[in-house]
C-alpha cells in the first residue's frame, strides 16, 4: 500500500525511471551481488512507507543502489557503507534501529514485558496451587 | 432526496443509540421490578431499531454510489460512472466517511445481536447493551460531526474522482468488512466485560464466547486476506512487511487468541478471571488504537484516506474515554471478583496462562515496534527519527512466538486442574518423530540450508502431527472437541508457508524482448511480447509469456500494466500460476523501448500454505462456534421445565 507513494513518484518522474533500472548494474561475481542485495534490504527507501531500497522503484532509491553499489566495488564494508549513509541520512536510513540510548526501550520492552507476565503467571500458578501440595 | 434521506436516519440512529445506553444501563441497575424490566425491553427494542436505521443510511449510501449521485460528495470523491458496478459498491468503504459508516454498521449488527440472542442474564445483557449503545453514540456522533459522508455538493459534478485503482480489487472489496467484523466484534466482548465488571455477574465469557469466536474468525479472515491482496496485487511477492497498518490489525488478533484460550479457563473453573476481563478490555482498545492509527493520518498510507486533524483528535477523545472508563470500571470493581477454584502446576489452566503470556510478549512486540517511531519522533520534535522494519520484529516478535509455537500441543493434552506432563509427552511422542522426518526432508531438499528453516519446519511437523494425534484420541467425540486440533494444525500449515516463502524464494529480474528466454528457480520463461487491453475503465499493457517445458509451451501467464485515466496512475496486474505447492509469480515492469520489457519473476515455494494455514484455523474456530450454538439449542429444551 506504501508503494502508491512510489508509484506515484514514478508516475511523476517517468522520463527518469529508465536510470532506476537495478538492472544495469549487477556485479558479475554472485556472491558480490548476493551481499549488494542482502545489504540493500537492510536500507530504507527514504521517501517510500517502509520498503527497503532493494524493492523500491522511487529515484530515490535507485540513486541510493547505486550508491551502495560504487561503494562496494570500492572495497568498502557493509558496516562502513552503513556508517556513510547513516551521517548523511540519519538512523532513519536502517531498517533495523540501532541499538543505542535512545532505542534501549524500543529493543527491551518486549522481553521486559514478557518476563513481567512470566512472573505473574509464576505468582498465580503458584497462588492456585491445591491446600495439600503446597504444603510441602 | 438520498442525502437527507441518510442524514435523518444517521440522526434516528444516535437518538436510538442514547435511549438504548440509558434503558440498557437503567435496566442494569434497577434490578427486579416492572420499571427496570420495561428499561431493559426499551434497550432491547432500541438495539434492533439501531440496527435497521443505521442500516437504512448505509443502504442509502450504496444507492448513491451504485446510482453516481455527484450531488453527493462522498461519492463525487470516490465513483465515477464507468467504475464496474461491485466496484462502485465496495467504493462505498473504500474512503474514510464511508468505512466510518460500516464500522458503526458492523457495531449495530453486534449490538442486534447482543439483543436478539439475550445471553447470559437479563442483567448482563442490559448493561451489555447499555455500553454497546454508548459506543455506537460516540461513533455516530463522530461521523455526523466530522466524517458525514451525507454532504452534498454544489453545484454536483457531471463525473466523479474515480476510486483509487488499488482498491479495485476482488480481495479488497471484501478485506474490510471482513476486517471489521473481526475489530469491531471486540466490542461485544468489552460490553459483556464492561458489563460484568458494572452488574458483578459470573458468566459473562460463556455469555459473550460466539462473538469472542466470531470476531476472532473474522480477524483471522480479515487479515490473511489483506495479506494476500498485498501479495498479489503489489507485484513485489511480499505477503507481509510489518507496515504500521498491518500491525495494528495484528495486535487485536493477538489479543483476541488471548483472551478466547484465557476464556476458556475462565468459563470452566472461573480461574483468571479478572486477567480475562482486562483482555477483552484490551482487545478492543487495541481495536480502538488501530482505528487511530489508520484513519488519523498518522501514518500515511493508502488506508488514511484524508488527514483531517479534527478527525483524529476526535477519534483520540474518544478513545481516551472509552479505555479510560474501561479501565477505571475495571480497577474499582476487579479486586471484588472472587477468585477461581484451585489448580496444578502441571494443568491445562497452568497452559493456557503460558499461552497468554507468550500472546501478550508477542503483542509489545508490535506495539513498541509500531508506536515507538512516532513517540520518539514527537518526544525529539522531529529530530530522531528511527525505522522499524523486519529485522526488528524477527529478533523479538518472531522468537517469542515461536517459543509460543513449541509448546501449543502440550495444552490440549494436559487435563483440568490437574495434568501429566509425561504422559501428555508419551501420547506426542509420534509427533516428535513427524518433526524429526519434517526437519530431515527440508534439510535435503531445500538449499541453501538454514538453521531456522529447517526449526521451523520441525515445529510445524510437531503441531500438526499433534493435531492429528489429537484427532484421533478425540475420535467419536462431537465436532467442537476439534475445534484446538484443527485451529493449532492451521499455525503448522501457515508456519511452513511463510517459513518456506521468506527463506527460499528464487527471483528473477530480467530485462526482455520477444522471444528471448528467461530463468528462475526450476522454470523456463519466454517473453512474447505484449498486446494492448480495453478494461472497462483501464487501458492494460498485457505480456504473453510462455512457460517453457522442454521446447513447448506449457502454459501462457499474462502479468498486466495497467493505466487508470480517471484516476491517472499505473498499477501492476500481476500473473500467478500455483500448483498448490509453489507458485510461479510474474508482473510486468517498465517499458526499455524496441519491445523490451522489464519482467519481475519470482518462484515462491509453498506461498499458498500461508493464507490456507489461515483458513484452516478459521475453521477451527467456526467448529468451536457450531458447538456452541448446538449445546445452547440442546439446553433450550430442559430450560423449559421449571428449575429446581
Amino acid at each position: 500500500m506504501r508503494r502508491l507513494v512510489c508509484s506515484l513518484l514514478l508516475a511523476a518522474s517517468l522520463g527518469s525511471a529508465a536510470i532506476a533500472a537495478p538492472v544495469a548494474d549487477t556485479f558479475a561475481n554472485a556472491a558480490v551481488e548476493t551481499r549488494a542485495r542482502a545489504l540493500q534490504r537492510q536500507l530504507r527507501c527514504l521517501v517510500c512507507q517502509g520498503e527497503s531500497i532493494d524493492e523500491s522503484q522511487a529515484p530515490l532509491a535507485a540513486e541510493l543502489r547505486h550508491l551502495v553499489r560504487q561503494q562496494i566495488a570500492e572495497g568498502k564494508s557493509d558496516g562502513q557503507i552503513k556508517q556513510f549513509l547513516v551521517a548523511r541520512y540519519g538512523d532513519f536510513i536502517l531498517m533495523e534501529p540501532p541499538l543505542q540510548p535512545d532505542t534501549y526501550f524500543l529493543w527491551l520492552a518486549p522481553f521486559v514485558v514478557l518476563l513481567g507476565a512470566g512472573g505473574v503467571a509464576y505468582w498465580v500458578i503458584r497462588r492456585s496451587r491445591p491446600a495439600d501440595t503446597t504444603a510441602s | 432526496m438520498l442525502g437527507e434521506l441518510g442524514q435523518l436516519a444517521l440522526c434516528f440512529a444516535l437518538a436510538l443509540s442514547l435511549v438504548m445506553s440509558g434503558a440498557g444501563l437503567m435496566g442494569a441497575k434497577a434490578g427486579a421490578g416492572i420499571h427496570a424490566e420495561l428499561a431493559r425491553r426499551v434497550a432491547t427494542a432500541s438495539a434492533l431499531g439501531l440496527l435497521v436505521f443505521v442500516a437504512l443510511a448505509f443502504g442509502t449510501l450504496v444507492t448513491a454510489f451504485v446510482t453516481s449521485d455527484f450531488s453527493i460528495a462522498d461519492v463525487a470523491n470516490n465513483s465515477h460512472t464507468l467504475k464496474p458496478l461491485i466496484y462502485k459498491i465496495t467504493g462505498v468503504w473504500g474512503n474514510h466517511e464511508g468505512s466510518m459508516l460500516l464500522w458503526v454498521l458492523v457495531l449495530s449488527l453486534y449490538a442486534g445481536a447482543v439483543a436478539f440472542l439475550q445471553r447470559g442474564g437479563e442483567r448482563l445483557t442490559s448493561a451489555a447493551l447499555g455500553v454497546q449503545g454508548l459506543l455506537a453514540a460516540a461513533f455516530l456522533l463522530f461521523i455526523l460531526f466530522t466524517s458525514n459522508p451525507f454532504l452534498r455538493i454544489d453545484p454536483a459534478p457531471f463525473e466523479g474522482a474515480g476510486l483509487n485503482p488499488l482498491l479495485q480489487d476482488p480481495g479488497l472489496a471484501i478485506h474490510p468488512p471482513m476486517l471489521y467484523a473481526g475489530y469491531v466484534g471486540l466490542s461485544a466482548s468489552f460490553s459483556y466485560a464492561a458489563a460484568a465488571l458494572l452488574v458483578g455477574e459470573e458468566g459473562w465469557a460463556r455469555a459473550a464466547r460466539p462473538f469472542m469466536l466470531i470476531a476472532w474468525m473474522a480477524l483471522t479472515c480479515g487479515i490473511a486476506l489483506g495479506s494476500w491482496w498485498a501479495y498479489y496485487e503489489l507485484g513485489w511477492g511480499g505477503f507481509w512487511f510489518w507496515d504500521p497498518v498491518e500491525n495494528a490489525s495484528l495486535m487485536p488478533w493477538l489479543v483476541a487468541t488471548a483472551l478466547l484460550h484465557s476464556a476458556l479457563a475462565t468459563e470452566r473453573s472461573g480461574a483468571f478471571r479478572t486477567w480475562t476481563l482486562l483482555l477483552a478490555i484490551g482487545g478492543f482498545s487495541l481495536s480502538l488504537i488501530g482505528t487511530f492509527l489508520v484513519r488519523s493520518g498518522v501514518l500515511s498510507s493508502v488506508h488514511a484516506f484524508a488527514s483531517d486533524p479534527t478527525r483524529g483528535f476526535f477519534i483520540m477523545v474518544l478513545i481516551v474515554c472509552a479505555i479510560g472508563a474501561a479501565l477505571a470500571l475495571f480497577a474499582w470493581r476487579a479486586p471484588t471478583l472472587k477468585g477461581g477454584t484451585s489448580f496444578d502446576t502441571v494443568s491445562r489452566e497452568s497452559a493456557l496462562l503460558l499461552n497468554n503470556v507468550f500472546l501478550v510478549g508477542s503483542t509489545a512486540a508490535v506495539f513498541v515496534g509500531t508506536l515507538y517511531p512516532l513517540a520518539l519522533d514527537a518526544l525529539t520534535h522531529g529530530q530522531q527519527k528511527i525505522s522499524v522494519g523486519p529485522p526488528y520484529y524477527a529478533l523479538t516478535f518472531a522468537p517469542i512466538f515461536f517459543a509460543l509455537l513449541l509448546l501449543v500441543p502440550f495444552g490440549p493434552q494436559l487435563g483440568w486442574r490437574r495434568g501429566d506432563l509425561k504422559a501428555s509427552l508419551r501420547m506426542l511422542s509420534p509427533a516428535l518423530g513427524l518433526a524429526a522426518v519434517a526437519a530431515l526432508v527440508v534439510l535435503t531438499v531445500a538449499s541453501p540450508r538454514f538453521v531456522t528453516g529447517t526449526l521451523a519446519f520441525a515445529v510445524a511437523g510437531w503441531l500438526i502431527g499433534a493435531s492429528i494425534l489429537d484427532f484421533l484420541k478425540r475420535r467419536g467425540a462431537r465436532a467442537a472437541a476439534f475445534a484446538a486440533a484443527l485451529a493449532h494444525a492451521g499455525l503448522g500449515v501457515t508456519l511452513m508457508g511463510v517459513t518456506a516463502t521468506s527463506l527460499w524464494r528464487s527471483e528473477a529480474l530480467d530485462v526482455v524482448g520477444p522471444g528471448e528466454t528467461m530463468t528462475v528457480g526450476p522454470y523456463t520463461l519466454r517473453f512474447d511480447g505484449v498486446t494492448q487491453v480495453q478494461g472497462a475503465n483501464f487501458q492494460a499493457t498485457q505480456a504473453h509469456i510462455a512457460l517453457m517445458d522442454h521446447g513447448r509451451v506449457a502454459s501462457v501467464l499474462k502479468p498486466e500494466s495497467r493505466v487508470y485515466p480517471v484516476e491517472g496512475q499505473e498499477v501492476a496486474d500481476t500473473a500467478i500460476r500455483t500448483t498448490g505447492f509453489s507458485d510461479l509469480y510474474l508482473a510486468l515492469g517498465d517499458n526499455r523501448g524496441q519491445g523490451r520489457w522489464t519482467v519481475r519473476a519470482y518462484v515462491s515455494p509453498l506461498a499458498p500454505f500461508i493464507w490456507l494455514g489461515a483458513l484452516v484455523m478459521a475453521l477451527g474456530g467456526a467448529l468451536s462456534l457450531w458447538g456452541r450454538l448446538r449445546i445452547r439449542i440442546g439446553a433450550a429444551s430442559p430450560a423449559v421445565q421449571p428449575a429446581e
